[in-house]
């Protein structure tokens, strides 16, 4: 009788999502002929240029969707993370708080494709308000249309998303804070600890498991991220491909070109799958073991 | 004297953020009101300012059915998987069977898949139901996509619940579906008010799956896909598409900042507990 409970949900969850992990799983070990190709359709996508791309590095990208989705680690992760922990210290002590952090939250809520769409109107060499400003203060270099030159596209794009995301990170950290108790602070104030040191003795190491948190689902964010970039250029990935992310190519590989690569498309998909799993697996470890 | 200009400064500083912060959605706005030789060079110049909604009114004209589709497919999508998954959080949460802990954790590892993963054979399956370029297929899919996390969600919010009071009612011989319902159900309203914002918003934000699933028909294209395809490029009509993306973003907006309480509680709930 109590299967009535979990028949519905393990129903649905089998038919359309995992059965279908499953699936694309085995269409990986295909060639687009119906052959079975063993790990030829990796070893094509991880030898493709779409995916590494460093002949002649340093050089402006593309890179390929792999190095693409690293940068965008590299530089998303840290800076919304600190910024938003940072913003959520500040705004302990501020009148209206949570309007600045209403403001700051809506990005999140904000459609990605939108997140996307909006980066045409900030970057605009003639309307966007980046370029202008850079007019403003005399850096002719980037006071241009930044969806056009390959470099300032991506480092455009992983900007704006961390203009979008940052709230996440804000939220998370303002929670945490108000479980510790003042005590702390106060007791660490009365020793005449510094504000830096503070910070890196009392308040950091208590919000481990929000940090925990915010590098997991961020993490998980930039590995995943599709709408964002097709918002702000097209399937092929901006001017030369210069933002073209793992989600974008296996979209491009099944949908988009012709004759289709559903067996590269697949082999995209289960090689992100296993990044994503990766990231996830680490952390929560981490969290078992603390 | 030193703290209180501490306290001045970092007040405008949180200020100046806040407002700041919202440039990028401002200078959408003014593209979406202001005809575009009134911007260029800047929305900021207001030398010559002549607000009109007419490109509101074209935009609603094209992708009007798109947003009505996107309720045709948010509102099932939000409820569908709300009630399966109550009832599989409550049964993860209070029965026990052979292998229940791994079950229950092989369903959460489902959350961190990207939505690439099943596309192929989502869109094959489709393709195979007669259901490609219906509206029914996004909510299926939507349905089943969402299961995995307010499973965790109301499986974690169920085990915090007292189990006193069910177990009175088992006393008196009430079954398992009517604790569910009689008790169960109404104790679970605040974590499901929470769900139901996340998810509604969720689905109504997607863009993946819509574009997998009804890529070029307007019969059931929702306004996310409907932005793309119907208004299209940027260099095409940069007032429209603006228009456009003010009116699909109105809606998580508004929500959000109706419903915020519930929003974040879910948020959080969700991340940090989970």
């Amino acid at each position: 009788m109590r299967l009535v409970f979990f028949v519905p949900a393990m129903l649905l969850i089998l038919l359309f999502v995992a059965y279908p992990v499953i699936a694309t799983v085995g269409v990986s070990f295909f060639s687009s002929n119906g052959q079975f190709a063993g790990l030829t359709n990796y070893g094509e996508v991880l030898g493709s240029p779409d995916t590494v791309n460093l002949n002649g590095f340093p050089k402006p990208p593309p890179l390929g969707t792999l190095i693409h989705n690293a940068i965008w680690i590299g530089i998303h992760l840290p800076l919304s993370l600190f910024l938003g922990l940072w913003l959520a210290l500040v705004l302990r002590d501020v009148k209206g708080a949570s309007w600045v952090k209403t403001a700051i939250f809506i990005g999140m809520v904000t459609p990605l494709i939108i997140g996307g769409i909006l980066m045409l109107y900030l970057y605009d060499g003639s309307i966007g308000i980046v370029p202008k400003f850079f007019d403003s203060i005399g850096i002719k270099g980037l006071a241009v249309g930044w969806m056009q030159r390959p470099t300032t596209l991506l480092v455009g794009l992983i900007l704006g998303s961390v203009w979008l995301w940052t709230g996440f990170s804000l939220i998370v950290y303002s929670a945490g804070l108000t479980t510790i108790p003042k005590d702390y602070w106060e007791a660490a104030q009365v020793d005449g600890t510094s504000t830096f040191r503070m910070f890196t003795r009392v308040t950091f190491p208590l919000l481990k498991p929000m940090t925990i948190v915010v590098i997991t689902m961020t993490l998980l964010w930039e590995l995943k991220i599709f709408d964002l970039v097709f918002g702000a250029t097209n399937p092929q990935g901006g001017v030369g491909g210069a933002a073209d992310v793992l989600a974008l190519q296996m979209y491009r590989y099944a949908f988009v070109q012709l004759p289709a690569n559903v067996g590269a498309a697949a082999a995209v998909a289960t090689f992100l799958s296993i990044l994503t799993m990766v990231a996830t697996v680490v952390t929560i470890r981490y969290m078992v073991k603390r | 004297m030193k703290v209180r200009v501490r306290r001045i400064v970092i007040h405008v500083f949180a200020w100046a953020l806040a407002v700041g912060w919202l440039f990028p959605f401002v200078g959408l706005v003014m593209a979406a009101f202001r005809p575009l030789p009134e911007i260029i060079g800047g929305w900021w110049n207001f030398d010559h300012f002549t607000p009109t909604v007419a490109k509101f009114g074209a935009a609603l004209a094209a992708i009007g059915t798109g947003i009505g589709n996107s309720f045709l497919i948010a509102i099932p999508g939000t409820l569908i998987p709300m009630f399966v998954a109550t009832l599989a959080g409550y049964g993860f949460a209070r029965f026990s069977f052979p292998l229940r802990d791994y079950l229950f954790l092989t369903v959460v590892m489902l959350m961190t898949i990207p939505q690439q993963m099943v596309a192929i054979p989502i869109f094959r399956i489709m393709l195979g139901l007669g259901l490609a370029n219906t509206v029914l297929s996004l909510v299926i899919l939507h349905s089943a996509w969402g299961l995995p996390w307010i499973i965790l969600f109301m499986r974690n919010f169920i085990s915090a619940l007292p189990k006193e009071v069910e177990e009175a009612a088992r006393v008196d011989g009430a079954s398992d579906l009517k604790v569910f319902f009689k008790i169960v159900l109404p104790m679970a309203l605040p974590a499901l008010g929470a769900v139901a914002v996340l998810q509604f918003m969720w689905v109504w934000n997607d863009f993946f799956f819509a574009l997998l699933l009804c890529p070029a028909d307007i019969s059931c294209m929702p306004a996310t896909v409907a932005l793309i395809r119907t208004i299209g490029r940027f260099e095409f009509d940069p007032g429209l598409l603006a228009a456009g993306s003010v009116l699909v973003m109105l809606v998580p907006v508004v929500l959000y900042t109706v419903l915020q309480r519930y929003y974040i509680r879910g948020m959080i709930g969700w991340t940090i507990k989970g």
